[in-house]
């Protein structure tokens, strides 16, 4: 279909700049575009006939990578981290 | 080695967005909205299982008034268990361990409580500020007793969970300094404090459990008393 309404995942590289051009960056887009991307994981990895563990350890792990990052600033002085 | 023990505890924030923003709204993911069909995914099953099993815990024991509390209460243990338990992740910040959250979560509760009582039962919601049975001679000093048992009520809540939880994590950040200090220096007891350290750790994933527990109980009694 046209470009704009291809959603990521097909969207060839050579193309990626004309698509975020085309990306509606407002608050309401924004959110949109988050709760599409949260719809989709769910729907994929925990919404399942047989689900498990997996799809909630992901996103705890996400959240504790998202949580390093937040703190990189503070860690990054710890005196020993050579050896951490 | 940390710059201070205390360090953990600062309030981490990045390009000015304050971390503790992101770690109240991630239990919100945690728990999907149940969908309308009978039978959901096991995520939602299990979690519906366990709110039913704490409301059910929580309204017993108050009258049909009481029920009105129903969802603030249930929501109010579900929040706390999940950030409670999410501070227990490598890396990750509790926002239960600032007293100023729990004073913010425990002070208006207790004062909505009081208010009920005073409001719809005066007499008696000042009535149980003597107990039954006390001698005479001793009614204005336990009047005074009682009174200042109440007010100290929020303090005590919000505290309680404050203390518990800093405590929690300042123990498993320090046992766990002390491990890895003692590994190149003595690995036996490095060993020892290792599995000191794994007991904590199932002592802390408890504690953090109880005291969610033990808020929302407080909460519910200080309302069945008033209500």
């Amino acid at each position: 279909g046209p470009l704009s309404e291809r959603p990521l995942m097909e969207v060839r590289l050579g193309e990626l700049h004309t698509w975020i051009s085309t990306c509606d960056f407002s608050l309401q887009g924004l959110l949109g575009a988050a709760q599409k991307a949260w719809n989709s994981y769910y729907a994929k990895y925990i919404n399942v006939r047989r689900g498990g563990p997996p799809g909630i350890s992901m996103l705890l792990a996400g959240y504790c990578l998202l949580s390093y990052s937040w703190n990189y600033q503070h860690f990054k002085r710890h005196r020993w981290r050579k050896y951490h | 080695m940390n710059l201070s023990f205390f360090d953990q505890f600062m309030s981490p924030s990045l390009l000015g967005i304050p971390l503790i923003l992101i770690s109240l709204l991630f239990p919100a993911l945690l728990f999907p909205s149940p969908s309308n069909r009978w039978i959901t995914n096991r995520l939602l099953t299990l979690q519906l299982w366990f709110m039913n099993l704490i409301t059910k815990q929580l309204m017993t024991p108050l009258n049909k008034n009481g029920h009105k509390w129903a969802l603030i209460l249930s929501s109010l243990m579900i929040l706390l268990l999940t950030i409670n338990l999410l501070g227990l992740l490598p890396y990750t910040f509790t926002p239960t361990t600032q007293l100023s959250m729990n004073l913010a979560l425990a002070f208006p509760l207790w004062l909505a409580t009081l208010l009920t009582g005073l409001r719809n039962q005066p007499s008696v919601s000042l009535g149980h500020l003597l107990p039954e049975g006390t001698p005479t001679l001793l009614i204005p000093a336990l009047i005074l007793i009682e009174t200042t048992s109440l007010l100290i009520r929020p303090l005590a809540l919000g505290v309680r969970l404050t203390a518990n939880l800093t405590a929690g994590h300042l123990l498993i950040q320090l046992i766990s300094t002390a491990t890895t200090i003692l590994l190149p220096i003595m690995p036996a007891v490095s060993l020892l404090t290792l599995i000191i350290l794994l007991l904590l750790t199932i002592l802390e994933v408890a504690v953090a459990m109880i005291q969610a527990y033990v808020f929302v109980l407080l909460l519910s009694l200080y309302l069945q008393e008033n209500i």
